[in-house]
């Protein structure tokens, strides 16, 4: 015991370790346990609190589920003085804006991440993703202060006016043009997650290996037809994952969504028409739920969007982790 | 046309699309900065940042309760998120096991995933309904939460960079576990943690939506931590959508401010990374 302890002293003088770094026998055994229980207490606090994120919800949420089951999902009533509520308006008006937020969004991202991992000249790609990175940081409140001073009446005095004149014969571009409505929300959803879609397909385009496009190249396909045949075709389900991913954040958006859809609770085909989402009503009338059942019913709500984004990330991840993984057995 | 024209044709075609989706998709970063400087550099002044917010038709007044309650916040969600985080993420880079790291990595993705305001509603349940109350310390937890997987996940990726080699070492000199995460491990991963960090802070800096039922907003100082506190994107918010001109200009002020911050936090957090990359002279 006496001889090791001079042997350890002695190996950590000539190697000048600090003294204080010289284990004691006792010392670092306490020390890893303690460090050991330290960290494996840091992960347990968080699986604990995601599972307590599920577990609060479903139990704040018991009188409304109690009271109107499915029914809630089906019904278009959301009277809080009656008590009657009914989900189905914010949950149209989710979809709805969501998927034109998409339909505009992911044409635009996978070609920005497919110009900015195949096409573009090589100094042109570190500013442009920087840029589109920025796009990322900037918080949802400031998209929807200029939502409503800037894009509103834009779409008031401009575009709605030219749609009715062009598309007018169409039902989705009918009615006054109020400025907030769906299409704005829908541009707003479309502008906030582009940049997420651009992050995460380029990253999976990346991903792809370089054999891959070189045999393309090598068979006298040009950078297009390399990238169509070669590149997206092997990347297309962690391009399905960046959507997903997208899709996610378009569903659960709050406050830029609440300042520009005008939050009325219909069903209206026309894209002008103002709508309500599932995340705005809860910003909205949550601090003014005065009965126990009306806040059952937004949180409600709110179990309903978290359930719905959780499958969407969940399916998301695993198809872009399922990239990565082909990838790395093609690198082995 | 021949064959090969048809293919070049669509070649460029293509590339030209490609690079005009690129374009469209920046045109709005360029507008809502454009804006936010000269909306709300005209608006900015030195009140702005020392004065409290005035009552309805006084002129003048800032948003300084607002701009400390801002940091005040970041600091609470820092306290619990940084730490558990940092901890958490060395754990899952280091341990042998293969099941819980995994389940904790799809937890951590799942939750950057759920909306900001579901979680705002945990916060709520968890704390403002015992207490009776909207507190700062309600909202800090729910930027904390919100914070934490974004470390979590960063510290575990940059604690797996490390190399074996580094660590071997240290342990073949005798130092316990602990000593050499604490003197080789963490030190050696620094700059990407404080990259992870920061890009929370600025994450969480602009939130708005948890925080209107937990910190709920306030006109005045705050003076304890578990009463109602200001924030800069809630005060944002609540003048956006008032029917006053003079409260617009100062929401414009207030946003101008505000993207600073969270610019200033993503740009030294690209600063740090840009660093640590030099420096091992490849990208990941």
């Amino acid at each position: 015991m006496l001889k090791s302890e001079l042997a350890g002293a002695s190996t950590a003088e000539r190697l000048s370790v600090p003294r204080s770094l010289v284990p004691g026998r006792r010392r670092g055994v306490w020390g890893d346990r303690l460090y050991q229980a330290a960290v494996r207490a840091a992960v347990l606090v968080f699986v604990v609190v995601v599972l307590g994120i599920a577990a609060l919800l479903v139990y704040a949420a018991r009188p409304a589920l109690a009271a109107f089951g499915w029914r809630f999902l089906v019904t278009a009533d959301w009277d809080p003085v009656a008590e009657h509520f009914g989900a189905l308006p914010f949950v149209y008006g989710t979809l709805a804006s969501a998927l034109l937020g998409m339909l505009i969004a992911v044409p635009l991202g996978v070609g920005t991440a497919i110009y900015l991992a195949e096409l573009a000249p090589f100094w042109i790609r570190p500013p442009v993703a920087f840029l589109v990175e920025l796009l990322a940081a900037i918080p949802s409140v400031v998209y929807g202060l200029w939502g409503i001073f800037v894009l509103a009446p834009l779409l008031r005095s401009w575009v709605q006016p030219g749609l009715a004149r062009g598309l007018g014969f169409l039902p989705l571009f009918q009615g006054t043009p109020y400025g907030v409505g769906m299409l704005a929300a829908g541009i707003i959803l479309a502008i906030m997650v582009v940049p997420f879609i651009v992050a995460v397909s380029r990253e999976v385009l990346l991903a792809v290996p370089t054999q891959q496009r070189e045999a393309a190249l090598a068979l006298g396909a040009t950078r297009w037809e390399t990238t169509r045949l070669a590149v997206l075709r092997y990347a297309r389900s962690g391009l399905l994952g960046a959507i997903l991913l997208g899709l996610g954040r378009a569903l659960g958006e709050t406050m830029a969504v609440t300042m520009v859809i005008g939050n009325r609770p219909e069903i209206a085909l026309s894209l002008f028409a103002p709508g309500y989402t599932m995340a705005s009503v809860i910003a909205n009338e949550f601090t003014e739920a005065t009965s126990d059942l009306y806040l059952a019913a937004l949180i409600e709500i709110g179990l309903l969007l978290f359930v719905v984004t959780v499958a969407v990330n969940a399916l998301a991840r695993l198809l872009v982790w399922s990239v990565g993984g082909a990838v790395k057995e093609v690198r082995e | 046309m021949s064959r090969i024209a048809v293919r070049r044709a669509t070649n460029a075609a293509m590339n030209i699309l490609a690079a005009l989706a690129a374009l469209v998709v920046i045109l709005p970063l360029v507008l809502i900065l454009g804006f936010l400087i000269f909306r709300g550099s005209t608006a900015l002044n030195v009140a702005f940042f020392v004065h409290l917010p005035t009552p309805v038709g006084e002129p003048g007044g800032g948003m300084a309760n607002a701009i400390t309650g801002s940091l005040t916040l970041i600091g609470l969600a820092a306290a619990g998120g940084v730490p558990l985080g940092i901890l958490g993420g060395v754990y899952l880079a280091q341990s042998r096991d293969r099941r819980l790291p995994w389940l904790c990595r799809f937890l951590a993705d799942v939750l950057n995933g759920v909306p900001s305001i579901v979680i705002g509603i945990f916060a709520y349940t968890l704390i403002v309904l015992p207490m009776r109350r909207f507190s700062a310390l309600a909202g800090g937890v729910a930027l904390g939460v919100i914070m934490l997987p974004i470390i979590l996940r960063t510290t575990e990726e940059l604690v797996r960079m490390v190399p074996a080699s580094l660590q071997e070492a240290a342990l073949a000199l005798g130092l316990p576990q602990w000593k050499v995460v604490l003197h080789v491990v963490l030190p050696t991963a620094r700059a990407g943690i404080i990259t992870g960090v920061m890009v929370a802070v600025a994450r969480i800096a602009g939130e708005t939506a948890p925080l209107l039922f937990t910190a709920f907003g306030n006109r005045f100082w705050h003076r304890r931590l578990d009463e109602p506190i200001a924030a800069l994107p809630l005060q944002i918010f609540s003048y956006a959508i008032s029917p006053f001109d003079d409260w617009h200009r100062q929401a414009w002020a207030g946003a101008l401010v505000l993207i600073s911050l969270v610019l200033v936090m993503s740009l030294l957090a690209r600063l740090a990374t840009k660093g640590l990359y030099n420096r091992r002279g490849t990208y990941g």
